[in-house]
């Protein structure tokens, strides 16, 4: 048997090293981002991160494939971040087939998606086609959460969703709206209708849900989930030239408007998880920065409201 | 009141925008790109079709020429690609296959040289020049032009100047060209592109000559 010069070998070790690189650094990341907080769903006690990632505009890409890969690359940061639930409706374009070209591209990394989606269609009858082809696009085998789309035919809808629940083909079942649309018509459905969800804007300057709404699903157990966190981007370019206060970064941690106004919104003990939608990695993570860490207190989001209004 | 309006009356224009402005650049980046070299004919048939009409009589052909380049868009833009980022894409291209049926038979009608020539004629030079220089002023890589024949709105644009030069005018021609102008210009101003305005502005100054010159209703054979 021959021996090896001693250089030799520790040139070897240095390569094999380098080439477990990324493993190692596995830890690193993980310190970096720490587990998100989670939140359970009131209907079952499950645990779900409060911070999940909306698709409407941002997964809408077409099949342009670089940008269909930048989606992926979004996707395996929210999974790498201990993010779970991905929230899409057929309205949004291409962006179940995006998703589902990423789940597929990630596998195993992305097996445990929370999937939400909706159901957007006027006629009832057509409501379990679309549902199908919304799981085909998305490639599960069944959706987690599926929501009547902006209260869409909610009458013929919701049956249809209770019963596929009933025949465990669907594990939660809600209703969404978004701006603040229809909040009395969603109140009175929230009263008299069976449901794990709903959906709705809310963000430090969209707070109308707190009279009524965020009251009315803690009462009857129901989950919150909290879309347009930025109002579609525009918040966050108002703050963009405003210096954060220091003690956002103090007091909660916070090293961005974005994990503030994220922070805010699931500090509320009725939302379960905001679904903020980016198509770029560095956002991501920002994001889902915010899902851990210190959380305001009644007097913090006070301040932190205050804040933004007089912005 | 039915839901559907209840619902549709509900919503606010950028409720309905569903892509970025990075996506909608894309779009016609890759385009571009995949119809290559169609934009070269298109350029040139372009070019005939204001040298056919600088005696303020579009020739029979030249609906032919139009009726192409709309039922082109409505086939290979919003058929096989706008409609993978927008719903109602499918829509508008059942409109512009419409619109471009509708020109076939324009082809067929007499017609009789415009007392007013150089608006259409402004407009036609401003579709085929004028607008692909304000897509790529506007920021658009020079891959994302919007060109005559192969985009929708200097398609329209064209077509709207050609239409100030049809005498008598049919009025059957305009609606569709003027409900893309509108459907174009919220498209962009919820996008904050900076050419929004161009294509209502457009649409309003065609209008107001098509009313303040008349429909030129007289069939030429009868003077």
């Amino acid at each position: 048997m021959t021996m090896k010069p001693a250089h030799l070998a520790r040139r070897q070790l240095f390569r094999r090293l380098a080439l477990l690189a990324p493993a190692l650094a596995l830890p690193s990341v993980a310190q970096a981002n720490p587990a998100p907080a989670l939140k359970p769903i009131p209907s079952t006690g499950e645990t779900i991160p409060v911070l999940g990632l909306g698709s409407w505009i941002t997964f809408n890409v077409g099949d342009d494939a670089q940008a269909r890969d930048g989606c992926t690359a979004v996707m395996r940061a929210f999974f790498a971040a201990g993010g779970r639930l991905i929230d899409s409706s057929p309205m949004y374009g291409s962006s179940q087939p995006v998703i589902g070209q990423g789940l597929a591209a990630l596998g195993p990394a992305a097996g445990s998606v929370f999937a939400a989606d909706k159901v957007w269609i006027g006629a009832g009858a057509r409501g379990p086609a679309q549902i199908e082809a919304s799981r085909r696009h998305w490639g599960v085998a069944r959706f987690d959460l599926l929501q009547v789309h902006n209260l869409l035919a909610w009458e013929a809808h919701l049956p249809q969703l209770q019963t596929l629940k009933a025949s465990g083909l669907l594990r939660y079942v809600g209703i969404s709206t978004s701006e603040g649309r229809r909040h009395a018509e969603l109140e009175r459905i929230m009263r008299s209708q069976p449901l794990d969800f709903i959906q709705l804007s809310y963000n430090p300057l969209d707070r109308e849900a707190e009279a009524r709404l965020l009251p009315l699903a803690q009462e009857r157990g129901i989950a919150v989930i909290a879309n347009r966190p930025f109002r579609q981007g525009e918040l966050l370019q108002a703050l963009a030239g405003e210096r954060l206060p220091p003690w956002a970064g103090t007091e909660l941690g916070c090293s961005s408007w974005a994990a503030l106004v994220l922070k805010f919104i699931v500090s509320h003990p009725a939302i379960t998880c905001a679904i903020p939608a980016t198509s770029q990695v560095n956002h991501l993570r920002q994001n889902m920065a915010a899902a851990s860490g210190p959380m305001p207190d009644p007097a913090h989001r006070r301040r932190i409201a205050e804040l933004i209004a007089a912005l | 009141m039915a839901e559907w309006w209840t619902v549709w009356s509900s919503y606010q224009l950028s409720d309905l925008l569903m892509f970025s402005p990075a996506a909608y650049a894309r779009l016609f980046e890759r385009y571009n790109v995949a119809v290559w070299p169609w934009q070269l004919p298109m350029l040139v048939a372009g070019i005939a079709l204001m040298w056919s009409s600088r005696r303020a009589r579009p020739a029979p052909w030249s609906w032919l020429v139009l009726a192409a380049a709309w039922a082109w868009v409505a086939w290979a833009f919003h058929w096989q690609r706008y409609a993978q980022i927008n719903w109602a894409a499918g829509w508008f291209a059942a409109g512009f296959a419409l619109q471009a049926l509708l020109l076939v038979l324009a082809a067929r009608r007499p017609a009789a040289p415009s007392s007013q020539a150089w608006p259409g004629l402004a407009l036609l030079a401003w579709a085929l020049f004028g607008h692909p220089l304000l897509t790529l002023v506007s920021g658009r890589s020079w891959r994302g032009i919007e060109l005559f024949g192969v985009a929708a709105d200097p398609t329209v644009l064209a077509s709207l100047g050609l239409l100030l030069l049809q005498r008598p005018a049919a009025w059957w021609l305009w609606p569709i060209p003027l409900l893309w102008c509108a459907i174009s210009g919220a498209t962009l101003w919820t996008l904050k592109a900076p050419e929004a305005l161009v294509l209502p502005a457009a649409a309003l100054l065609s209008l107001a000559l098509l009313l303040r010159f008349g429909l030129g209703t007289r069939h030429p054979a009868s003077r």
